[in-house]
């Protein structure tokens, strides 16, 4: 899963949850590969993204580097920022892990980098 | 300009296959490009269209993307016989030609006749007639410089043939379409597949018709195999899909390829395809996660959602849920791994709910591309899922077998709903679709028996002695 990926996700499909955003990620194994930067791609998602959810998840994965806590204005002519929010998007992967519900502590598998969302039976 | 002026007439041949899907296909690359066409002709079922484009960068455009047209050639001359067509050529002015008669530039004529045959030396004597053209480069065969094609349309009654063709064309090659791209993506090349996956031609037309563009979100809520994403991806959209079968998504389930069983699987995932197809950069991610539960936040924008839903014949329709209740309560044992059961997933819920979704989450402008299952004698186009937010773009058919089709179908979305509107949406197409079809498929197997039956007694009667 990539945080571009988690950036969008919620456990709002559970009863009751109102938001289920961002979801806390338990990362067991992350991955960091190389894929090439696309700059306007990444301008073109970035206004789609909660900045705050990208930067929080990057630091937990220990793969913040130097990007700052508050978006920068005038990013769309920025290459050198933008290349590192496409390092932060696309680059860093959770193979193995767990994403919670931030209402209900409800846990989400994430195995071979694939998040499974999945209820169970009892829970629709 | 002037000159270039009365070259703006061009002719599109297109393949004989996907009629139906033609004009939806062309119209979204035309919006895609923002190009401006003029039809000298309606568009019809007949294998060329005659159309004035602004400039030959916008028929290189076109068929840059289209998989259902051959190739584009700019028109020189079209007429009712041959006799009219060569007078035609030769009035035209020699300064608008000349530039692609030149000594260093290797020609060739390609001679298409459709709806009738012809041999070798037919073809060399049509193209002979045209010796008074003032072409000095050297005839070569294999990737000549300038192509000329020289097109007889002998109409689509090849039982009712004319004595003559009806319409004859001649011009200059531009481009070829995307046909080569059919079999690049083929499934027979490609590492892992389903029982169902989209072939790569209809994959490539629902990219078009979705107007997938480079840098583009698009998703898919069926992905299976993420045969339709391979399609997105390679026109260069970021790809994200989900299906609800956790073995599909992590290539678990049966081999795609029979012949490989006693070899370990390797590769077989949607990521590998789209790696195969240099297409790895742009692969998002795929989620377990199921359709009628979307996990996705409410401030996702897309770009695009192209899907292919089961309808339970061919895959299972499936949710999750369970058909066993004790005490009111559904009960599911604690403190060990528990795979949650799933029950059917009805087609009327499921287009409500990818309907709902789309609503949601698409951007305006932005378009769902999906199939629906049809029962020819059960269609009525009024029953087709309908919101003022959406708009219809297209429906093309394609037949399925003597009572059944699919339709392809083309939202776009045009204005942002109200949020009372999205809940309240419901659809009425395709409810109990999967029973429905199943009592038809019965009904006429009982009456080819019954057929055979009264076919065999007739026989019997009439061999008595």
């Amino acid at each position: 899963m990539k945080l571009l990926t988690h950036n969008m996700l919620s456990s709002k499909c559970l009863k009751g949850v109102v938001t289920g955003y961002p979801l806390t990620i338990i990362a067991k194994d992350v991955k960091v590969s190389e894929v090439d930067f696309n700059q306007e791609f990444v301008s073109r998602v970035l206004p789609k993204l909660d900045w705050n959810v990208l930067w929080k998840a990057a630091e937990r994965l220990g793969h913040v580097g130097e990007l700052p806590q508050t978006l920068i204005e005038n990013y769309e002519n920025d290459p050198e920022f933008l290349k590192k929010v496409h390092h932060v998007l696309l680059e860093v992967e959770v193979i193995n892990g767990e994403l919670v519900c931030p209402e209900t502590g409800r846990k989400f598998p994430i195995t071979s980098g694939i998040p499974n969302m999945l209820l169970n039976d009892d829970e629709v | 300009m002037n000159a270039l002026k009365t070259f703006n007439r061009y002719l599109l041949w297109f393949a004989n296959e996907h009629v139906d899907f033609r004009l939806a296909e062309i119209q979204a690359i035309l919006e895609l490009y923002k190009i401006k066409a003029k039809w000298l002709e309606k568009p019809s079922p007949k294998p060329y269209w005659l159309v004035e484009l602004p400039n030959e960068n916008d028929a290189i455009q076109i068929a840059s993307r289209s998989v259902t047209m051959r190739y584009i050639i700019e028109l020189w001359g079209g007429a009712t016989s041959m006799e009219d067509l060569h007078t035609e050529l030769k009035s035209m002015p020699e300064s608008k030609i000349l530039q692609y008669c030149e000594e260093h530039l290797s020609f060739k004529v390609k001679v298409e006749c459709y709806g009738n045959s012809q041999t070798a030396a037919e073809k060399v004597e049509k193209i002979d007639t045209f010796n008074y053209l003032p072409l000095k480069g050297k005839v070569k065969l294999k990737n000549p410089d300038v192509t000329f094609n020289l097109i007889e349309y002998w109409g689509m009654e090849p039982n009712n043939l004319p004595s003559k063709p009806y319409n004859v064309f001649f011009g200059r090659l531009i481009a070829h379409g995307q046909r080569d791209l059919i079999t690049e993506l083929s499934l027979k090349t490609r590492k892992f597949i389903g029982n169902t996956s989209m072939n790569s031609q209809l994959s490539l037309i629902m990219a078009n018709q979705a107007k997938v563009q480079p840098g583009d979100l698009v998703f898919d809520p069926f992905v299976g195999s993420g045969s339709l994403l391979v399609a997105a991806a390679y026109y260069g959209a970021y790809v994200l899909g989900s299906d609800i079968d956790y073995l599909m998504l992590h290539g678990k389930t049966k081999q795609s390829r029979k012949q490989t069983r006693d070899k370990p699987r390797v590769d077989e995932s949607i990521f590998e395809n789209m790696k195969q197809y240099k297409c790895q950069n742009r692969y998002v991610d795929v989620v377990v996660a199921d359709a009628a539960l979307p996990p996705w936040r409410s401030s996702l924008v897309l770009d695009a959602i192209i899907t292919d839903m089961p309808y339970g014949i061919r895959e299972s329709a499936e949710t999750i849920g369970s058909t066993k209740i004790q005490d009111g309560k559904h009960v599911v044992p604690e403190n060990e791994i528990h795979i949650p059961s799933k029950i059917e997933y009805d087609f009327s819920k499921m287009l409500e709910d990818l309907f709902k979704f789309s609503l949601t989450h698409l951007k305006v402008g932005g378009r769902l591309v999906t199939w629906l299952p049809v029962l020819l004698c059960d269609y009525d186009p009024n029953e087709l899922p309908m919101h003022r937010c959406l708009n219809l773009v297209s429906n093309c058919e394609q037949k399925l077998s003597t009572f059944t089709s699919r339709r392809l179908l083309t939202y776009e979305k045009i204005k942002e709903p109200e949020l009372h509107e999205v809940g309240a949406f419901t659809v009425s197409y395709g409810a109990a679709f999967r029973e429905k079809f199943y009592r038809h498929a019965q009904k006429l197997q009982k009456e080819r028996a019954e057929n055979r039956h009264n076919n065999r007694e007739i026989v019997l009667s009439l061999s008595e002695p």
